[in-house]
């Protein structure tokens, strides 16, 4: 941008001789033509190598996406067929149905726990909390330390506690709060830096208006920060639908639809590591796997659109 | 009245805030209970620094584990994090606003597509160009850092995005105003202010690809052995507890959970240096 050429273009001399057609758009006079970028360029070759590295970069990231997703969807659609979406699991024909419905029952149940207390905590930490809180220190720490953890360790705490010292056995309940506190400082965060980005304009209008410190964050706050909020909650469900580590040894590998919330059930990400492990069912390992990224994709459509019209309204 | 109510909700959030330091202490106490006391009777060393894993002999030695992780997470960043920090330069600061709205939702699709559809991606599409290429017999290290790379990617890329887009734009425009490069001033002016972030976002890389543990048992190889070549396959401490746990009983269990204790403090380390690294930039 730095080195614009003086010269000036045919429309722009007609416009300063008074000539120009109206009908002509006007044109900034510090913006280049390509030709003019090119030799910008080949003057500073560190800005084209870094300007080419950071193309390439972006490129790379499209095409791995590009190719797993054709991959999978053009090798898997051809396997999926109705069989699969039958209401029994046998050995024979290994129905991926019960373990979509335990995956919904699983991610519902979860987020039932973990929205509440990671938009409180946020609220807490970004609209209660004095400044030098001490605690407020440890509940970062807590929560960076919480997003850290990998989810085996999850899933070896959840046996350990849950399943074992709660004794509920490998259950629906025992994956649901394992993961739970899996997502919550995905929730937390996001809704922090959502609560964050709300102008502080807003919160003195409404106090300047004598609204009082919890109706301003739920009338005013909130309602500013949902597209944030929403985001991580979609990040959370995403986390919970792939979940596989933490949930083998808490709500167990059971192929079947769970009877109630202490039954052992599989969800569509343990379906899918029991099929490819076992090596027996890769036709339908494919076809659960396709399933497994239309739904994410499903999920990352409908944030988009729920973003979209909220920030619109 | 209303004052009570206010009152009453500070706590309810306050309380909701604890949550987080609830699960963390629980998961140190049931964790460490579990653990350190295993660890106690094979003996410190010999569980960490053990280079045999052969619980029908009784011989835990998690050394080969230990290593095995830190190659693949080694292997995965040098691959993430350029490619990351620089796509998320791309989506902040180069790319047109109707390419922005194709790439975020790329991006967050990568990071939403579950561990299990990459492991398996990297089983039926890697695993075989590996061997084919490198020849071997396609489960290794370099297999599981290539498919563990693209996996970071999009913890990189979103939280450097957010950390580069959170830079004043006066940094940049001071900079073009000096005579700066568009790419100079990018990289050179606002890629130093938003150090912090970038340096957030490779630690959650880092806690990600150590972590990761579907995906690198079915590419990875999973055998208890010293790692001994980039095309070799290895265990990592994630896999030997997911592999054995199943059928794990007794002193055989309680290593696996003392395994999940040492990839505990492992992610405990790397936060510790991280809340360092940040300390000492903001004084």
């Amino acid at each position: 941008m730095q080195k614009v050429e003086v010269g000036l273009s045919p429309i722009q001399q007609n416009m300063l001789v008074g000539e120009s057609n109206q009908s002509t758009p006007i044109k900034g006079i510090n913006q280049q033509s390509m030709k003019q970028k090119l030799k910008g360029y080949l003057k500073t070759p560190g800005s084209l190598i870094l300007l080419i590295c950071v193309l390439l970069a972006a490129l790379v990231t499209v095409s791995a996406l590009g190719l797993l997703v054709g991959y999978i969807l053009i090798k898997g659609i051809p396997h999926l067929s109705l069989s699969l979406f039958s209401w029994e699991y046998t050995s024979t024909n290994v129905s991926m149905m019960p373990a979509i419905i335990n995956t919904l029952s699983m991610t519902g149940l979860a987020l039932l726990i973990a929205v509440p207390f990671g938009i409180g905590a946020a609220i807490y930490l970004v609209e209660y909390a004095k400044k030098g809180n001490k605690l407020v220190g440890i509940i970062r720490i807590t929560a960076e330390t919480l997003t850290g953890i990998p989810s085996i360790v999850y899933g070896l705490f959840g046996m350990l506690f849950f399943v074992t010292t709660l004794g509920w056995g490998y259950s629906i309940l025992a994956g649901a709060c394992t993961v739970a506190i899996m997502v919550l400082p995905v929730v937390m965060r996001t809704t922090e830096e959502a609560l964050l980005s709300v102008p502080n304009s807003y919160r003195e209008g409404s106090f300047g208006l004598g609204a009082g410190r919890l109706r301003t964050v739920f009338r005013i706050v909130l309602p500013a920060a949902i597209p944030g909020i929403l985001s991580g909650v979609i990040l959370a469900i995403g986390r919970i639908v792939g979940e596989t580590a933490a949930l083998m040894y808490t709500s167990g590998t059971v192929a079947d639809v769970t009877s109630s919330l202490m039954a052992s059930g599989r969800t569509l990400s343990v379906h899918m590591y029991a099929l490819s492990s076992e090596g027996l069912h890769t036709d339908e390992a494919y076809a659960t796997a396709v399933v497994l990224l239309i739904i994410v994709m499903g999920i990352n459509w409908f944030s988009g659109f729920i973003a979209k019209r909220i920030s619109r309204g | 009245m209303k004052k009570y109510k206010e009152k009453l909700m500070e706590n309810i959030f306050l309380l909701a805030a604890c949550v987080s330091i609830l699960s963390v202490v629980l998961i140190c106490v049931f964790l460490f209970a579990n653990g350190i006391p295993a660890i106690k009777e094979v003996g410190i060393s010999e569980f960490i620094l053990g280079e045999k894993w052969k619980p029908g002999n009784m011989k835990f030695g998690i050394f080969p584990m230990i290593l095995g992780s830190i190659y693949v997470t080694a292997g995965a960043l040098i691959i993430g994090i350029p490619i990351g920090i620089l796509t998320a330069v791309f989506m902040a600061r180069f790319c047109p606003k109707k390419l922005y709205q194709f790439l975020k939702p790329v991006v967050e699709l990568l990071a939403g597509i579950p561990s299990v559809v990459y492991g398996f991606f990297g089983l039926v599409v890697l695993v075989p160009f590996v061997r084919e290429v490198f020849g071997g017999s396609g489960t290794s290290i370099f297999t599981a850092s290539i498919l563990l790379g693209v996996m970071i990617l999009p913890t990189i890329i979103g939280v450097s995005e957010a950390a580069i887009r959170a830079v004043p734009n006066s940094y940049y425009e001071g900079a073009l105003a000096l005579g700066a490069t568009h790419e100079r001033s990018v990289f050179c002016a606002i890629l130093p202010a938003a150090k912090s972030g970038i340096m957030a976002a490779i630690v959650l890389g880092v806690g990600r690809a150590i972590g990761e543990t579907m995906a690198v048992i079915m590419v990875a190889g999973n055998q208890a052995r010293m790692p001994n070549g980039i095309f070799k396959g290895i265990r990592t401490l994630t896999a030997n507890i997911v592999i054995e746990m199943g059928y794990a009983t007794d002193l055989h269990r309680e290593m696996l959970i003392a395994t999940g204790v040492i990839l505990f403090i492992f992610i405990l380390l790397i936060n510790i240096v991280f809340a360092l690294i940040k300390r000492r930039e903001r004084s």
